[in-house]
């Protein structure tokens, strides 16, 4: 199996005054060469810490992140120079990640400035026009500014800039949520064709499971910091094990008006990650909560093969015993 | 027949200022009866939240201007109420919930005080009888009582949302308006949320026109449906024949641009181009530089909405 990315046990923490926010908790995945792993759940659970972890611009409180055999969390600063080369970050938001008193054509060569990309000038300039077709972008954007843009456009800047210095891995941190739908649909559709073209892996992070299940190979679900579910697309779309997930599918409103479907409404909200203490997180939730539920941590275990589940039901869900009340 | 509790009629509305005329809202015909539930449809800038600030009488004035049109609420046109018949209005006859839960509430006031103050100020109750308004009304809304004296910053997201909610429902409106009520919240509290306005709407009799960029919202959530787009209705008709039968080229695009959960893989086919400057809107029809079955009259001349209960805005006929 060719892993571009494994991380174990990696743990994240931000001390507040309460204590430790447990942002990332006890996480590990691996990541194929040229797969796009989703990264779905509900704002606070972690999932954008988790790709900054990986990226090394949070270090990571414990835990390894082993990207090309390499453990980047024994690396220096200095050390990670020449990786950050093969790690790119795409944001959510093309009005704020773009500095606003920069051109197109100065934005998208910063990066082949800071890593002395090319030789020269002329070079520079050879390599933004050639990143500026790639992405769609017309010629006489060249010298204009952000501003000038609609968020579509901005998006393709933005991927353009992540791209200019031929990055391995990119970390999509929301990458279409600010954009409307149509545009939506060309950017992920440029997404796809720039990694068959290029060959790149992504972290893709969303709380659109639509747009996950669209892109993604393979899909993590996170709760409070946790991963409590990882599967191929398919498995997990088709038949999730985790009560967690099973809501959270439910809950997505689908266009589909011929058939009426059941939904399931969860009681409560996201607890406090700030000292969570033991015991499944979903427990308060969870209508199949048993005691052991509130006490001891379920452990992630590989349910089907390729299929990881974080729950001490996870037989009765598979085996359809237990069944959530709809309305 | 029955008769229209809410009725707009060719409504136009520009902003105008030294340098620019955003053409917002371009002749837009809707109505809303008792008891009924209307989404509102349309990417950014379509025109969505003027129409609901004409509604409100709550569009800013300058640059604001309401060119044309009549806003009929009981027979009777908002447009040339006074500010005081306008206040009366609003909150006991047309309530309005704003996008964004986070800004919507006073950080420097109680839960309890805001409430109770909408209470006091449209009803003439004591503060403290008020204040017993407000708290039933929280506990309608799945907040449970003793968090009536919490700061707005002490709630999550999906309770401040509910607050609001709870706001907007305190004078038992007849027309409730939302503006993307769910947007800023997460799936599942989204699922609570909407689930808490649908069955209020069922106790009440209330109507409401919901305003949403989310097809999906829509289609759990409403009877009719209007599609926007560059300040124009482009389809009207129930959620089940626009859904079912989208007319509408941009109708259909906007489907075909959705990933779908119950399709696997397909690829996205996504509207070229962009929507259309507000300032300067094509010529024709808005969409047909857009368009895919684009012809020679649709550059020049602008469609009319045309057939009956199912309405759309096309110079072709699709079945």
């Amino acid at each position: 199996m060719d892993n571009l990315l494994t991380v174990t046990h990696l743990k994240k923490y931000f001390d507040v005054p309460a204590g430790h926010l447990h942002a990332v908790d006890d996480v590990s995945f691996s990541i194929k060469r040229g797969e796009t792993l989703g990264v779905v759940g509900e704002s606070g659970c972690g999932k954008s810490t988790l790709g900054r972890v990986l990226l090394g611009l949070h270090p990571a409180t414990s835990g390894d992140i082993i990207f090309e055999g390499m453990d980047l969390s024994t690396f220096s600063k200095n050390e990670m120079i020449p990786i950050r080369r093969e790690m790119q970050i795409i944001f959510q938001d093309p009005y704020a990640s773009l500095n606003p008193r920069f051109t197109v054509a100065q934005i998208i060569e910063e990066p082949l400035r800071l890593h002395k990309v090319c030789k020269n000038a002329e070079e520079r300039r050879k390599r933004v026009e050639e990143l500026m077709e790639m992405v769609g972008l017309p010629r006489r954007a060249y010298n204009l500014y952000p501003h000038e843009f609609d968020g579509g456009r901005r998006q393709r800047i933005v991927i353009a800039r992540a791209l200019a210095i031929n990055p391995q891995f990119v970390v999509c941190d929301e990458p279409v949520s600010a954009l409307d739908v149509s545009v939506q649909a060309q950017i992920l559709n440029l997404m796809i064709d720039l990694q068959k073209q290029l060959g790149l892996t992504y972290l893709f992070i969303s709380h659109d499971l639509s747009v996950v299940k669209h892109i993604s190979d393979n899909v993590v679900v996170m709760y409070l910091g946790q991963v409590i579910e990882k599967a191929p697309k398919q498995a997990l779309f088709q038949t999730p094990m985790h009560p967690y997930t099973i809501a959270l599918l439910s809950a997505i409103p689908s266009v589909n008006v011929r058939e009426k479907r059941q939904r399931i409404i969860l009681k409560g909200e996201l607890s406090s990650p700030i000292n969570p203490g033991d015991g499944c997180r979903f427990a308060k939730r969870c209508p199949f909560a048993q005691p052991e539920c509130f006490t001891r941590t379920p452990e992630y275990r590989e349910m089907e093969p390729e299929h990881f589940v974080a729950c001490h039901r996870a037989e009765e869900v598979r085996e359809g015993k237990l069944k959530y009340q709809t309305i | 027949m029955e008769q229209n509790l809410l009725e707009i009629k060719n409504l136009r509305v520009h902003y105008v200022t030294d340098t620019e005329d955003v053409q917002a809202v371009n002749g837009v015909d809707l109505h809303l009866k008792k008891g009924e539930v209307l989404g509102l449809v349309g990417e950014t800038g379509a025109g969505k939240t003027t129409v609901a600030l004409s509604v409100m009488q709550l569009v800013p004035d300058p640059p604001g201007i309401i060119l044309d049109g009549e806003i009929l609420f009981k027979g009777r046109n908002l447009i040339y109420n006074s500010d005081r018949e306008n206040q009366e209005m609003r909150g006991n006859g047309i309530s309005m919930i704003f996008q964004d839960p986070m800004t919507a509430l006073n950080p420097i006031m109680t839960i309890g005080q805001q409430l109770a103050e909408v209470v006091i100020k449209h009803k003439k109750l004591s503060k403290k009888a008020a204040m017993e308004v407000a708290a039933e009304m929280l506990e309608r809304v799945g907040v449970t009582r003793d968090r009536i004296n919490d700061y707005p910053h002490q709630f999550s997201g999906g309770m401040k949302q509910r607050a609001i909610i709870a706001m907007a429902l305190l004078c038992n409106p007849e027309i409730l308006i939302a503006d993307e009520p769910t947007t800023a919240l997460d799936v599942t509290i989204q699922a609570q949320v909407l689930e808490i306005i649908r069955s209020l709407i069922r106790e009440n009799e209330m109507s409401m026109i919901l305003i949403t960029h989310d097809l999906g919202v829509v289609a759990e959530t409403c009877d009719q449906v209007a599609i926007m787009y560059a300040g124009e209705v482009v389809e009207y008709g129930s959620v089940w024949d626009v859904y079912t039968n989208p007319k509408h080229p941009y109708t259909r695009g906007l489907f075909d641009s959705i990933p779908k959960m119950d399709v696997d893989d397909e690829r996205l086919s996504p509207i070229p181009g962009l929507a259309p400057n507000s300032t300067a809107l094509p010529s024709g029809c808005y969409f047909h530089p857009r368009c895919k079955y684009c012809q020679e009259r649709c550059r020049e001349q602008s469609p009319a909405m045309k057939g009956d209960t199912h309405q759309y805005k096309c110079w072709l006929d699709f079945e």
